[in-house]
């Protein structure tokens, strides 16, 4: 199936000579949700803005539904919906006003039942005849929601849809983002919070200095971060690692007070509880043992290091 | 086409306009009503007729456009200037509208306002002069011409200001200085020869003069001058438009 979103070698340099997207590819298939992570100025937002029509491309092909969205412009932002990452809204409207414009100006006939479902779904109904100014920030980004949902988009951009909005909340966004796609909607969210794309994401792309350092199914990714370690502390300290104990995957740490055991937690066996009897075989006396698993933030943390050096 | 993006537009703006209405209506009519008195009462009653129409009457022309002139550069300059200024306009242009269809909206809106509070003017005009429309069907024509085309410039202040200084600046130190040097308050041929040659070079004086003939018949320039002009720079303001959207100047980046 051809993809929903097609970006080829987009490059971006604003007027002041920034270069904040270099020779970017990216596809995005129908009804997935990518989350894109990446540091702050890492180029999220302007590749958001540059698919939506708010910055022009310096070079390169976005396609959107099949549509090119500079030439074809109509027919690519037909399919697409916008949430931006600030709040612009104008203050002194009212909600529902405000939301029911966004469909006019899409081209789309008057929905009242659609306006409505939208408002609802986003805990905003009671709120619709409230003036933008007199709502909390979090509601503000709620209305940048509902009115990208007013005019049924096909594609949605959630830039940094959950900052500042409270925990209870951000689960009950999620589980809009779910319904959503689970009508078919694709949706492409950028977060810095890694748990965030970690609940959410089918795919997962990691951005920096304007280039896409990964873009993986997000199972894989955790697969590959399913490596767990558990660190073993001895009661006294040893030189090198025991002839009996060769058959695991052990490193010496600590000045040889620790052996730091690696075992991959998806595997059937982890090999823990033979480990135990050989390390008693071999005569040592186990201190304390605790385990750690690196995180796609250790992954994606490391990655962007790896590429700043 | 996507019409319904113009329609959007319009009654969003026209919808602000009814918001704040009264503010929007009682200081044009206080002024007008002003210059009335201090040039229609205490200056006209010296000067008597220009040509063969009594002073009051003579300036009505002129006070409406004045004010219409201002309405249209400041309604849609701030029409466009403040989804500038709150970001909103990130939607205008992620929205799959032309163009055409996004300054039509703001335009049409913002010349509407403009025509309404013409309209008021000329009916605050009848308290204070008489008055007799030699051609009324010119003068609607002229009036919603004159709306259409400064909207059109005043949209292209909006896109061009950076700032709230420089969205007052050109209705204060062009507009006005315009009007009053183009023949709202007097004749042309009241002017000494050279100034004649110069005021040629100002836009309104066709305005107004087109405008002037609709109402008693007598004109500083021929209809159809006038007509070319205020065409003219309706053309102008357009390609200009055109020309920004197409460029994304002070649009996009
Ligand atoms: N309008 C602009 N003019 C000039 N440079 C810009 C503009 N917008 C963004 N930039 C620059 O482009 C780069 C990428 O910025 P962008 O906003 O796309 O980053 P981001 O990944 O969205 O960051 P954040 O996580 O902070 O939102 C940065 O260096 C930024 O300074
Ligand atoms: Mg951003």
């Amino acid at each position: 199936m051809a993809p929903i979103v097609s970006v080829k070698d987009l490059t971006k340099t604003y007027t002041g000579g920034v270069s904040a997207l270099k020779s970017v590819s990216l596809d995005i298939e129908e009804g997935e949700i990518l989350a894109l992570l990446g540091p702050n100025g890492a180029g999220k937002t302007t590749l958001i803005s540059t698919i939506c029509g708010m910055t022009m491309p310096s070079s390169g092909r976005i396609t959107v539904g099949g549509h090119d969205t500079v030439r074809d412009y109509r027919k690519a932002r037909d399919l697409i919906g916008l949430v931006p990452q600030e709040i612009w809204l104008e203050p002194f409207e009212k909600v529902h006003a405000t939301v029911a414009f966004s469909r006019g100006l899409f081209g789309k006939r008057r929905d009242d039942a659609h306006i409505e479902r939208v408002l609802r779904q986003l805990s905003l109904w009671d709120k619709r005849d409230a003036k933008v100014i007199e709502l909390s920030g979090g509601m503000k980004r709620r209305v940048l929601i509902a009115k990208a949902l007013s005019h049924e988009p096909r594609v949605l951009f959630l830039d940094e849809p959950t900052a500042g909005v409270d925990v209870e909340l951000r689960k009950e966004m999620w589980e809009t983002v779910r319904e959503l796609k689970s009508r078919g909607v694709t949706i492409i969210l950028t977060t810095h919070y890694i748990e965030e794309a970690e609940a959410m994401a089918d795919r997962i792309g990691v951005i920096a200095h304007g280039q896409i350092l990964l873009v993986e199914d997000k199972t894989a990714l955790m697969q590959r971060l399913g490596a767990k370690r558990m660190e073993i502390e001895l009661q006294e300290r040893v030189t090198e690692i025991p002839q009996g104990l060769a058959a695991y995957d052990l490193a010496l740490g600590d000045e040889g007070r620790r052996l730091v055991y690696t075992y991959d937690t998806q595997a059937e066996r982890t090999g823990i509880g033979r480990l135990m009897n050989d390390l008693q075989s071999a005569g040592l006396a186990v201190r304390d043992v605790h385990t750690t698993q690196s995180s796609l933030e250790d992954i994606f943390v490391d990655m962007v290091k790896e590429d700043a050096a | 086409m996507n019409l319904q993006a113009v329609r959007s537009i319009y009654l969003f703006e026209m919808a602000r306009t009814f918001r704040t209405i009264l503010q929007s209506i009682i200081s044009p009519v206080i002024s007008t009503s002003l210059y009335f008195v201090v040039f229609g009462a205490a200056i006209g009653s010296r000067i008597d007729q220009v040509e063969g129409v009594s002073y009051g009457a003579f300036i009505v022309p002129g006070l409406i456009m004045l004010s219409v002139l201002m309405q249209s550069v400041s309604n849609a300059s701030f029409g466009i200037y403040f989804p500038k200024f709150t970001g909103t306009i990130y939607e205008l242009l992620s929205a799959p509208a032309s163009f055409l269809e996004v300054t039509a909206g703001y335009v049409l809106a913002a010349a509407t306002k403009s025509l309404m509070i013409g309209t008021i003017i000329l009916a605050t005009a009848f308290l204070f002069v008489d008055l007799t429309i030699q051609h009324p069907v010119w003068m609607v024509m002229f009036l919603v011409l004159t709306c259409i085309s400064f909207s059109l410039f005043g949209f292209i202040i909006g896109i061009w200001a950076k700032n709230f200084e420089q969205l007052q600046l050109v209705p204060l130190l062009v507009i006005t200085p315009l009007v009053f040097l183009g023949g709202s308050f007097y004749s042309i041929s009241m002017l000494p020869p050279v100034w004649q040659t110069i005021t040629m070079f100002n836009p309104v004086v066709y305005l107004v003069s087109g405008f002037r003939w609709a109402f008693f018949g007598v004109a500083d320039v021929s209809l159809g001058l006038s007509l070319a002009a205020i065409t003219g720079f309706t053309a102008l303001c357009l390609v200009v438009i055109w020309a920004i959207f197409r460029t994304g100047w002070r649009l996009r980046d």
